[in-house]
Order: C-alpha cells, then sequence, then structure tokens
C-alpha cells in the first residue's frame, strides 16, 4: 500500500468520524477519582503545555469530574516513559499518556530503544500543527519562490538533532539543493531562534506558535523573510497551504518551482512520510490497549464535548494552535496515518541519516 | 528617549495593578505556598509551579502571576536554609552559600548566616528589579551580543573560579575540577547522540548525571555522615552564638560587595543558556578577590554569604530578560512559568517581542512583583531563622535520619528511577573521599555543573567560527575575538592569576592534616583508573561523531596529566607532605566515636531496603531501627519520631502529588498510595 492510500484512507476517516456523534458514555463515572495524564518528556516542554491545555477542560466534560493531574516522566527523548505506558494494563481507567513526534519518529526509524508499539495502544484523541522555515534578509532577497537563487549560499541552522522533528526541514533543505549545515546541540526551537536572531544562523524554521510568537515579529521588522510552510493536508491527503498561513507557499509549492526537485519518487514520498508524522499528527493521547469499551467511549465523548465547546476555537488558537483535534474513530486513523511508513521510505531515511550526519540507529 | 516617555505610564499602570489588596493577598499566599515547597531541596520551584497550573486555567492574569510569581521568587532564599544549616545545595543558585554558611552554622553562627544571606537576598531582589526597569528596554540589542563565543567565555569564567577553590595543592583543584567535567560527559552526547561511559543496557547512564543528586551527594552526604560519626550537634557546643540582627548588620557593613554581587547577578541572569549555573561562583569569586583577610573563607566567613546570596536573587531578575523578550526559559521554573502565562486569562499575554510592545505594563508588573515577593518571602524567612537556627543545637542523630529521608526522596524525584538512589549513594561515597583526601568538592562541583555548557559552546562555536574563517580570514577573527570576547578574556586571566595567588589561603575543608602514603595513593590511581578507561571510552567513538569525543578527550587527557605529576611528587615527597592530606589521621573524624562504614551502611541499608520493599515500608524500618539502636532512644520517643518523619514526607508528597520509589514488593502486590 502506498502512503497516498494511506493518508486518503486516513483522512477520510477523520472526516466521516467527525459527522459520527460521539456515543454516549454508558455507566462510567469517574467521581472523587484521580485520572493521571503521563507524559513522557519534562515540565518544560511543547508536549507538557499541550496536556496542561487540556486537563482542566478533560476534568469538566468526563462523567463525575475527576481531578486530572498532568505527570511528568521524562528519559530518553520519551523512549523511557513509552517503554513504560508499553506495560500498563487498564486498572480503573484513570490512566491517560500522552505522545509527541519525538515518540513516533524514534517509534518509525525503528531505534533499538523503542519496546513499544503504537497499535497495542488505543488512541481517543490526537492534534497536529504546522511548520515555517524562514530566511534571513539578505538570503531572503535571493528567495523568488524557488530555491534556485539559495543553492550557492552556506547556510547555518541551530538544531535539536538529525534524528528528532528536524528531519523534516533538513530533508526538504537537501531535496531543494540547498546546503545547509545543521549546528547541533540546541536545546529547543526557541535557542535555534536566538541563535537566527544573533546572525549565528541564517535559516531557522519553528512550528505555527513559535513562528507566531517569536518570529513574525522579526518578519515585519525586515529581519526575516519567510520561505516555505510544510503545509496540511486536505481530506484526500493532498498537501495544501496550511489555513494558519494562507500567503505562504509550501514546500510542495517550491519544490516544483525549483531545478532538481522532484514531488514524486522515494525521496518525496520519504520527506511526505515523515511530515505527517511530525506534524498534522503530531500529539497523540492513549489508552492502555485492554481497557473496556465503555471507558473508552467516556473519554471519546468527553474529548468530543471538549472540541465542541462554544469557545474551543478561541481558547485554543492561542494556547495550541488552530489545527484541527482528532477524537475517537478520528484520532485511531490519525494514528494509523501517522505511524504507517513504508519500509522504502524509512530506508530512504536510514541511509541519508547515515550518509549525511553518521547516524547510525542500530 | 521615546521609549521611556512610554516606559513611565506602564510603569504606573504596573503599580496600579499591583498594589490592589487581592493581588498582594495572592502574592503573600504564593510566597508562603514556595516556602513550604521550598524544604526540598532540587525540587522547589518547578513542583511548586506544576502544583498551581491546574489553576491557571482562565485565570485572572495579573492574579495568578502573583501567585506563580510569589511562588518562584522565594525559591532561591527558601533553599538557603538547607545550604546553611546542613550544607545542602538546595539548587544550582545556592552552591556557593554552603562554603561558607555551612560552617558559620558549625561555628554556632547559623542565624547570623541565615539572616545575612536573606538580607543580601532581598537586597539583591531590589537592586535586579530597579535595574532591569531600565535595562530591559534596552535588553534586546544586548542579549543579541552575547553570541556562542560570548558565552563560552563566560561559562570559562566560571570555570577559573577553579583556581581559588582548589585548595593548598593546586594541582589537585585542576584534577578534581578535571573529574567533575568528565562526570559531566557521562551519558548521551548533546550533539551526535554518542553514548560516553554509557550503554543502552543501562538506560539510566544514557540521559546522564543530575545536579541534584551530584550536589547531594558531593557536599550534603560527606557532611551527614561526618557529623554523624562524631554524635554531636551541627553547632559545637550545642549553643547559638551571633543572632539574626548581626547578621542584618554584616550585611549593612558589605552593602557595596552586595551592590556589586547584585549587579553580576543581573548581568549574567540577562544571558540566555547560562541560567544560575554560574552567577554564585563568579560572586563568591569576586568576594574572595575583594577582601583583605581571605584568611577565614571556607572556615564561615561572612562575606563569603554575602555574595552569592546578593547575586542569586537579582538573578532571578535578570532571568526574566530572555523568557519574557525572547520566550526563552532561563531555568526549569521559568519554562513552567510561560507554559502557564499561556494559560492566563483569555491567553492574550504571548511571553516574547510583544511583551514590550504591547504589554509592557504586564512585564513591569511581573518585575515588580517580584522583587515585592523578596520582600515579603524575606521577611518571613529573617523572623523564622532565630526559631530554626535552633536545628543546630539538637543532636545530630535525630536529624540525621530525617535527613537521609529528605535527601532519599529529593534524588529520587529528578529522575524517579530506582537508580537515583543508587546514584546519590555512588556520588556520595565520591564525595566522602574527595573531602577526606582535601580534593577541592567544588572544584569537582564546578565542572560537574560547566561540563555541558562547556562542550556545547565549545562545539557550537568551533562549527560556526570555521563557517566565518572559510568566508575570510577577517571575518572569523571578528567573529572570535569580539570585543566582549577580548575583556572577558581579561578578567579571566587577572581572576586565575590572583586566584593562585590566594587558592592556598583558601582552605574549604579546614586543617586537614597528612599521614602515611598508602590511602592518599589509592585514591589517586583509582581516579587516574577511571580516567583513563574515560578516555579509552571516548577514544571509541568513531571520527565522523568529533563533536561527541573531542572535549572527553582533551579534559580527560588534561586531568590525567594532572594525575601522572601528582603521582610523580607523592612518590618523591615524604610522608606527612600536605600532598597526604587525610581527614582519617587527625582531627575530627578521626577521633569520632564511630566508624565510617557502619555509619555508611545505615544509608545504604535504607536504599536496599527500598529496592526490595518500597521507600515507604523501609523508611519506617529504617526510622525505628535507627533511633532504637543508634540514637538509643526509648520505644515511645522512636514511634513518635518515626511517625513524624512519616507523616510529613506523606503529606509534602501527597500535596506535591508525587510518587515514592517502589520496590520489588510492589512489583508483586497492588498496594494503595503511600505504599505503592
Amino acid at each position: 500500500m502506498t502512503i497516498s492510500k494511506l493518508t486518503r484512507r486516513a483522512v477520510v476517516g477523520l472526516i466521516a468520524a467527525a459527522g459520527i456523534a460521539a456515543p454516549a458514555a454508558a455507566e462510567v463515572d469517574f467521581s472523587g477519582k484521580t485520572i493521571e495524564w503521563v507524559i513522557p518528556f519534562s515540565e518544560t516542554g511543547g508536549s507538557a503545555k499541550w496536556a496542561n491545555f487540556f486537563a482542566p477542560l478533560l476534568s469538566e466534560a468526563l462523567p463525575g469530574e475527576p481531578t486530572v493531574v498532568v505527570k511528568f516522566m521524562p528519559g530518553a527523548g520519551s523512549t523511557k516513559g513509552a517503554n513504560w505506558f508499553q506495560d500498563q494494563n487498564h486498572d480503573d481507567g484513570t490512566l491517560l499518556f500522552g505522545t509527541s513526534g519525538s515518540t513516533q519518529f524514534p517509534y518509525l526509524l525503528s531505534d533499538p530503544r523503542v519496546r513499544y508499539e503504537y497499535n497495542d495502544w488505543i488512541p481517543v484523541m490526537a492534534s497536529g500543527t504546522g511548520g515555517v522555515a524562514y530566511l534571513n534578509a539578505e538570503d531572503g532577497a535571493k528567495f523568488d519562490g524557488s530555491a534556485n537563487a539559495l543553492k550557492d549560499t552556506n547556510f547555518i541552522y541551530g538544531s535539536q538533532g538529525a534524528t528528532r522533528l528536524d528531519l523534516v526541514p533538513l530533508l526538504a533543505w537537501q531535496m531543494l539543493g540547498m546546503n545547509v549545515e545543521p549546528v547541533f546541540g540546541i536545546k529547543g526551537r526557541g535557542d535555534g531562534r536566538l541563535m537566527f536572531e544573533r546572525g549565528e544562523a541564517n535559516i531557522d524554521y519553528q512550528t505555527s506558535s513559535g513562528y507566531l510568537g517569536g518570529s513574525a515579529p522579526l518578519v515585519e521588522a525586515g529581519q526575516a523573510v519567510p520561505m516555505m510552510t510544510w503545509g496540511a493536508l486536505d481530506a484526500d491527503g493532498n498537501i495544501v497551504r496550511d489555513p494558519t498561513f494562507p500567503d505562504i507557499p509550501t514546500f510542495k509549492e517550491v519544490c516544483e518551482a525549483t531545478d532538481g526537485c522532484e514531488t514524486s519518487g522515494e525521496a518525496w514520498d520519504a520527506w511526505k512520510a515523515f511530515f505527517v508524522a511530525g506534524f498534522p499528527v503530531q500529539k497523540l493521547a492513549f489508552l492502555p490497549g485492554d481497557t473496556p469499551q465503555e471507558v473508552v467511549d467516556a473519554y471519546t465523548a468527553a474529548f468530543q464535548a471538549v472540541t465542541e465547546r462554544a469557545d474551543f476555537g478561541e481558547i485554543s488558537s492561542k494556547r495550541v494552535g488552530k489545527y484541527p483535534v482528532f477524537v475517537g474513530d478520528g484520532s485511531k486513523s490519525a494514528l494509523q496515518t501517522a505511524t504507517s511508513v513504508d519500509d522504502n521510505a524509512k530506508q530512504y531515511v536510514l541511509n541519508w541519516l547515515k550518509d549525511s550526519y553518521g547516524v547510525e540507529l542500530n | 528617549m521615546e521609549v521611556f516617555a512610554t516606559a513611565l505610564p506602564a510603569l504606573s499602570d504596573a503599580w496600579g495593578l499591583i498594589l490592589q489588596p487581592i493581588v498582594l493577598g495572592y502574592l503573600i499566599l504564593g510566597v508562603v505556598m514556595g516556602l513550604a515547597v521550598g524544604v526540598f531541596p532540587g525540587l522547589g520551584g518547578i513542583a511548586g509551579l506544576s502544583l498551581l497550573l491546574p489553576f491557571m486555567f482562565g485565570m485572572d492574569p495579573i492574579l495568578g502571576l502573583a501567585l506563580m510569581i510569589g511562588m518562584v521568587a522565594v525559591v532561591p532564599t527558601s533553599d538557603t536554609f538547607a545550604s546553611v544549616l546542613m550544607g545542602i545545595p538546595g539548587s544550582s543558585a545556592s552552591q556557593a552559600t554552603v562554603l561558607d554558611g555551612f560552617p558559620m552554622a558549625k561555628n554556632g553562627e547559623a542565624a547570623r548566616a541565615l539572616s545575612a544571606a536573606f538580607a543580601s537576598s532581598l537586597f539583591g531582589g531590589l537592586v535586579g528589579a530597579t535595574f532591569l526597569t531600565m535595562f530591559i528596554l534596552v535588553a534586546r540589542p544586548i542579549v543579541l551580543a552575547f553570541g556562542l563565543p560570548e558565552m563560552l567565555m563566560i561559562t570559562i569564567l566560571g570555570l577559573s573560579m577553579v583556581a581559588i577553590l582548589a585548595g593548598r595543592i593546586p594541582l589537585k583543584g585542576v584534577a578534581a575540577a578535571g573529574l567533575g567535567l568528565m562526570v559531566g560527559t557521562i551519558g548521551e552526547a548533546d550533539a551526535g547522540g554518542s553514548l560516553r561511559m554509557a550503554t543502552y543496557d543501562i538506560p539510566y547512564l544514557t540521559d546522564g548525571l543530575k545536579l541534584v543528586i551530584v550536589g547531594l551527594g558531593i557536599f550534603a552526604v560527606p557532611e551527614i555522615v561526618s557529623l554523624l560519626r562524631q554524635d554531636r550537634s551541627i553547632a559545637k557546643g550545642a549553643s547559638l552564638g551571633a543572632g539574626w540582627f548581626d547578621g542584618v548588620k554584616d550585611w549593612a557593613a558589605n552593602i557595596w560587595l552586595s551592590i556589586r554581587c547584585s549587579i553580576i547577578g543581573v548581568v549574567v541572569g540577562v544571558i540566555p543558556g547560562l541560567g544560575g549555573s554560574v552567577v554564585d561562583w563568579i560572586a563568591y569569586g569576586h568576594s574572595v578577590q575583594s577582601t583583605k583577610d581571605k584568611s577565614k573563607f571556607g572556615k564561615g566567613e561572612v562575606r563569603g554569604v554575602i555574595g552569592p546570596e546578593s547575586s542569586n536573587n537579582a538573578k532571578e531578575g535578570g532571568g526574566l530578560v530572555p523568557t519574557l523578550l525572547f520566550g526563552i526559559p532561563g531555568s526549569g521554573s521559568m519554562a513552567i512559568f510561560i507554559g502557564a502565562v499561556a494559560l492566563l486569562g483569555s491567553g492574550d499575554i504571548e511571553v516574547g517581542p510583544s511583551m514590550l510592545k504591547d504589554n509592557l505594563d504586564i512585564t513591569y508588573s511581573i518585575v515588580w512583583l517580584l522583587a515585592l515577593a523578596n520582600v515579603v518571602g524575606t521577611i518571613l524567612c529573617i523572623a523564622a531563622s532565630g526559631g530554626i537556627a535552633k536545628l543546630t543545637t539538637i543532636r545530630f542523630t535525630y536529624l540525621a535520619p530525617f535527613l537521609f529521608m529528605l535527601i532519599s526522596f529529593a534524588a529520587f524525584q529528578s529522575g524517579q528511577n530506582f537508580e537515583d538512589l543508587l546514584a546519590l549513594f555512588v556520588i556520595g561515597l565520591i564525595g566522602i573521599f574527595l573531602r577526606r583526601f582535601d580534593w577541592s568538592r567544588p572544584a569537582f562541583l564546578i565542572g560537574f555543573v560547566l561540563s555541558n555548557p562547556v562542550e556545547k559552546f565549545t562545539n557550537q562555536a568551533f562549527q560556526i567560527a570555521s563557517f566565518r574563517f572559510r568566508d575570510s580570514f577577517a571575518a572569523g577573527m571578528e567573529y572570535v575575538f569580539s570585543p566582549i570576547v577580548i575583556i572577558l578574556l581579561l578578567v579571566t586571566v587577572a581572576s586565575v592569576i590572583l586566584g593562585i595567588r590566594q587558592a592556598k589561603m583558601i582552605m574549604a575543608e579546614g586543617e586537614v592534616q597528612s599521614g602515611s602514603k598508602r590511602a592518599p595513593l589509592i585514591f589517586l590511581l583509582v581516579i587516574m583508573a577511571y580516567l583513563i578507561v574515560a578516555l579509552v571510552n571516548a577514544n571509541m567513538i568513531p571520527d565522523y561523531n568529533m563533536t561527541d569525543k573531542i572535549i572527553p578527550l582533551v579534559i580527560g587527557s588534561v586531568s590525567l596529566f594532572c594525575c601522572v605529576i601528582l603521582l610523580i611528587q607523592m612518590m618523591r615527597r615524604p610522608e606527612g607532605d600536605a600532598i597526604f592530606a587525610d581527614k582519617e589521621i587527625a582531627g575530627e573524624d578521626a577521633s569520632a566515636p564511630h566508624g565510617l562504614w557502619s555509619t555508611l551502611a545505615w544509608f545504604a541499608g535504607l536504599i536496599a531496603a527500598t529496592w526490595v520493599v518500597g521507600f515507604i515500608l523501609a523508611l519506617i524500618g529504617f526510622l525505628i531501627a535507627f533511633f532504637r539502636i543508634r540514637a538509643g532512644s526509648s520505644w515511645q520517643m522512636t514511634l513518635i519520631l518515626t511517625a513524624c518523619g512519616i507523616g510529613f514526607m506523606c503529606v509534602m508528597a501527597g500535596a506535591l502529588n508525587r510518587d515514592f520509589p517502589p520496590g520489588l514488593l510492589q512489583g508483586m502486590v497492588d498496594l494503595p498510595w503511600p505504599l505503592k
């Protein structure tokens, strides 16, 4: 099965799921209980922000209004927490687990430390984000919708590591024929932006919320020029312009305009597979695999109620970005989309990591 | 000057926001909660803020800010209690306070040390806020002027404090710092992900050792064990000399030192990426260099308390600049703070560049709420210091089990692994021997703390510099030798030269007698063996990951070289030379009624029992056995004390929603909290 078929099926599933009203929760009552939402990252990251945003809303929406607390279990870039969750069984439905792109990528790349299996878990909610790449003013002036005039520039990029989400921008730039040298070892995208602002780096990318908060002001001040977004997926699984940034071309458009960059073939398939796993379905909430259906339904109904709040669009856009939140069957399809990469794409990326950065994952 | 024209109205708006009874009420509530949480070393700010997060959603922004800032602001103040009274560095901001604060407590001057520290904290916080009010308007370009070479130089300046703290044999100090640096490289490398002295079979090691554990192991464990062996109170003679008022007078007499260190605190705090790890060492170094009679440092010099404490609260203010203006957290608690701000109100306040344009009044409110929280927190702490200082007059055998309990719990919270406790024990053992043979423990800790920044900044600066040099030689030189780098370089050189001259007078461990060759020689050989293994291990990393191996190779070789010279000196010099310093030859440790190993066995027993039956059950057994057997208490006393300890632990952990280390038993049977 090709990726695009998979993607299409998944996205059609998402749309279908959104139409079906969530089933009423049957006799599940959490009164007086405490739900632990375990996040395999530290208190300080984006996943913490995501869970902390949803926790109080979920608490209001679940039957019996239990307390929802977010617990942190950082270690080995989320592998430790995910391995731990793999061993958990259903007890009384008070355990929820959250993952991010950093949990998906090692899984997709068959990192030897991964002892978890996404397909064993039951997804109840999924949400995504987008990303924007931008250039400094001097090189941005050479950008004409294609990367043709950028191929002779030496770019420096502050990176968190080639096997992380940074895989998506690094591979995209390479496909455009750009010469981007990553400086590894920074601790967050905020540090990367600071390196860009100091003039030490001359290319950068941020996720949507990071771009709106910190980089858009640089664009306004004329210090940065937006280059491209990674795009968003439409109902057929095609990459279209990111609704948050309708004026910025997608990588697909830039690639089409650039000599030597192909929007088909194994490089493109690999890039798209990892983009889908890292951005449109970035964060997922799971219940243990043996959770009874009525408990799953209760969570589904609760998340459904959260997304149907009259003020949800407003409060979520400011805190987690205005991207779709998938619930119930939608989250199942989303998981399917995010964790299925065909072997060719995977092998391509593994070879590329080894050739370009000397990274071997075994 | 138009910026200042908008600043004044914003400043008065800010005061209008702050000076409402309800806002002040929330601030005080936050401060009180912060003080209650602050007793846990190494946990304070992050645990407290996480506790508050669920309430932040949709809360009135100014009230939420008051509550959170009240809590964050008192952490560097409240962790002074642990630093001074127990010799436990509560956070990276209070490491240097231990050096003179704890000896003062041992001299019966705990109240004086505490109040001097609190007065300095308060003043530092206020100086920081005043400075920030002006500075924040022009801070952006200045922060951006600090690139990687500049940050590397500041880190090296911090590292140069090793020269002052090296002790009587400078080579030993350098080797200790090198060992600290090498221990800091354990785990997965930031740049290329290579493993250093770790394996995927022991996942715990791949994340590296945590500062909390190393701080507790190097400073707290050796002191607790030593005091316990001597079976006396912390304050010699169990009496309190100078009172809290003397401390305030000490601070007033050293007000200029306090001002200078506050400025150091704000300025270094402003630079993102360095955070608190170097500030207190630079302030301590400055305090030493600017004091005429250096002989009392390390033995209870009040200036050694005033300097770091003035700087660490000012640093919190400085740390707001990268947090608010760039959205880049300077510390763990600031990262949670940023996340929490987004939850406040209708989510309108977005931390980042817009804080100056659209939310200047909120920005000023944050700055001055921080200052006010310092005032409230300090007043509460000074009021309490006289009473709390009495702890130092209690027979230590009654305190020690509770301290073992606290440090074990704190260590476990850093990673939530049983291995945290093992690591604490092993590092504690290293700390005990460093102390025994007079190898500088502060130097080791500085090395450990700065290991990651040194490696990161060196690699990244080198990489970018090589790109610049590829463009042109001039561009490269301009990047590497900016005016800021040159100034910092001169300061570093001056500080090393002054430091080496003064080091002989500062004996952090007090007078240590020398004795036979055997024991110090064996310890040196063990260190050399570790360095050699680490070097071989680093050399096995493939060459395309040069960034992951170069720092361990260079640092390891330098340390090994120092050790070889020490070895040669040891072979040539006669027994009794200063190089053979050994605390077990004469002095308090040697004449202690209890042996090292039997004392340490109690701690080992607690950890082993935890492995089997989990922390709380192990703790019950440990406390009962300790009070009955070691302390010789009556059954009644034993049970009361045990109940107090367990109750305290459960209340705190329950309130903070923390778990305890589980054991084998918990793996087999499902037990209710707190036993689970």
